[in-house]
């Protein structure tokens, strides 16, 4: 069931070294890369299909399509690695253990949209991941990989600089993030009306995620046939699914799309910890409703297969809650970190976070009445589409989804805990 | 004028983190990190000299400090025990490390030991998810814990003097 693209070197030992990811095919693609035009490989990753992996999973070619023509203005690539979805621990498997791997993603994508300086940002509790690039970054500008050649031998400029972020889930919804570049509280901007680039300090900028930088080497060295050969028409290629919660084997695995998630629990993840059945699995990082064990058996792990389920892939980071746990402390372990998370700029999140967390908090201490899963969910419709991000709609997603699947389980819950 | 200063170290790191961005503007979350490595925490006094750093009001840069939790606003203990609170955590058995911690060292939540050994913070996830339950202590991942390898984590803090 695994297949390995993006994961390939790493169990390889100390793959985090230049001399043994030189060895390994890293930086193999650079030289194919050069005798391409940048908008011969933009089209080759829209031919592709390669969808962003950091959890919208939008097309990320005719995102690059979106970059102005080349004029004076400096342009930019920055790299969202602030990874800080619950339940989502991917990118820093990346960091660790193969960081030229995602150098080499990133050379090739500043030429195809002709940008001289990426910026990475990531969270500012992955100290040690952080340490771990840059030491790959200043090995790279010591072989002259980077810097005002590449290789040493084509002559385009590439400086890569890593940006520590300050512990705000925020940041990874991408116009915070580059507020947060620029120095300010990461606070999402308003969206235009049409699609367009990013812009930084209102120079043009793309965004994009750790992993899906870290895919396009194989697809320019592989061409974009090397890469629809595996997945679903739709959702081609591979993703890094996580999985974590009481099973036997946490972790993360690089899968095709179009797996059976119920099989991919029980077969890469070992199944259930002895003892314990499957209740619910949250698919992909808590911004995504909720399946039942029901749901799981039928679920596919692809886009559009989860859209049609009422669900969405998200990130790939499944956690998965067992018959033990009590879903109205899950659902206020998860308003919890919202209501800690929203930015504070928009009432109905900012409020509406609060209320919930109230009301949840109410129904544990025994003073629920069974009027409140109307309010909660009535709280929820009032922030879905009102605000400047999707932070909101995602409560929505989430709390909405869990107190109507187990409403029977809040009911009781109400009925047995009154003070 | 403020009273706190840059080690000459850490100003010839601003200096380079100066060289890397458009503007100025951007050196704001690194200069405040070389505060918080440098102090251990965030002082006011500090906050006034990152200010002129990068060429913003004390407001701005206490606005960014204040939204950023990461920052310490005020001292904290030489060992930052950060326990993970969220979903995988919590099914794992975070909330049993929580009252253990209390049991053990006495704190809730944001306390810092009167011997300043200890502080103890619970954070939301730190993206560890198939190690949990983890805490964070001093920026360094402890994963899979349970109560014995928690005890052992402690006894090597307070020994470590």
């Amino acid at each position: 069931m695994i297949t390995k693209i993006v994961s390939k070197n790493f169990d390889i030992p100390n793959s985090h070294k230049l001399e043994v990811a030189l060895a390994n095919g890293r930086y193999s693609s650079i030289d194919k890369l050069f005798t391409m035009k940048p908008e011969e490989v933009t089209a080759e990753v829209t031919a592709s299909g390669l969808r962003g992996k950091g959890g919208g999973g939008a097309a990320c070619g005719p995102k690059w399509e979106l970059m102005p023509p080349v004029d004076e203005r400096p342009r930019y690539l920055i790299v969202n690695g602030d990874e800080s979805e619950p339940g989502t621990f991917k990118d820093r498997q990346i960091f660790q253990y193969d960081p030229h791997l995602l150098i080499e993603g990133i050379i090739c994508t500043c030429w195809a949209i002709q940008a001289n300086h990426a910026y990475i940002y990531i969270r500012g509790e992955y100290k040690f991941f952080i340490d771990r690039l840059n030491e790959a970054i200043q090995e790279a500008y010591k072989a002259k990989i980077i810097g005002d050649t590449i290789m040493d031998k084509y002559d385009f400029k590439v400086d890569i600089t890593v940006h520590r972020g300050g512990g705000a889930y925020i940041c990874g919804e991408k116009s915070a993030l580059i507020e947060s570049i620029e120095g300010k509280r990461g606070h999402p901007r308003l969206k235009p009306h049409g699609k367009e680039c990013e812009w930084f300090y209102g120079d043009p900028a793309t965004v994009n995620n750790v992993e899906t930088i870290s895919s396009v080497p194989n697809i320019v060295e592989n061409g974009a046939e090397g890469y629809t050969k595996y997945g679903t028409p739709k959702s081609p290629g591979t993703m890094l699914f996580a999985i974590s919660g009481p099973v036997k084997n946490p972790g993360v695995y690089e899968l095709q799309y179009g797996n059976k998630m119920i099989d991919f629990l029980n077969e890469v993840g070992g199944g259930m910890l002895d003892g314990k059945k499957l209740k619910a699995v949250i698919p992909g990082g808590t911004s995504c409703p909720i399946l039942t064990a029901e749901e799981v058996e039928k679920a596919v792990l692809d886009y559009e297969s989860m859209w049609d389920i009422g669900s969405t892939l998200g990130t790939g980071g499944m956690i998965v809650i067992d018959d033990s746990a009590c879903m109205v402390e899950v659902a206020k372990n998860i308003i919890e970190f919202y209501h800690h998370e929203s930015c504070g700029q928009c009432t109905p999140c900012r409020e509406g976070c609060g209320w919930i967390d109230k009301i949840i908090r109410d129904i544990i201490e025994g003073c629920g009445s069974s009027n409140d899963l109307q309010t909660i969910l009535d709280v929820c419709e009032t922030m879905n589409g009102k605000t400047v991000c999707v932070f909101a709609p995602a409560v929505k997603d989430i709390i909405a989804s869990i107190v109507k699947k187990f409403r029977s389980e809040f009911d009781a819950y109400i009925k047995n805990n009154q003070n | 004028m403020s009273s706190f200063k840059y080690t000459p170290e850490n100003e010839a790191k601003f200096q380079e983190y100066a060289s890397r961005y458009p503007k100025i503007d951007s050196c704001m979350l690194p200069a405040l990190w070389l505060v918080q490595e440098q102090e251990g925490w965030v002082s006011p006094e500090a906050m006034v000299y990152v200010a002129e750093k990068v060429q913003k009001s004390p407001m701005q840069v206490y606005e960014v400090a204040t939204f950023y939790t990461m920052f310490n606003l005020k001292p904290i203990g030489k060992h930052h025990i950060e326990l993970c609170k969220t979903v995988s955590c919590m099914l794992m058995g975070a909330r049993e490390l929580k009252a253990y911690i209390k049991e053990t060292l006495g704190l809730e939540p944001g306390q810092t030991s009167a011997d300043g050994l200890f502080t103890f913070s619970e954070v939301e996830c730190q993206g560890a998810c198939g190690d949990a339950p983890m805490i964070s202590l001093n920026n360094v991942y402890h994963g899979k814990l349970t109560k014995e390898k928690l005890e052992k984590i402690i006894w090597e803090c307070k020994n470590d003097n």
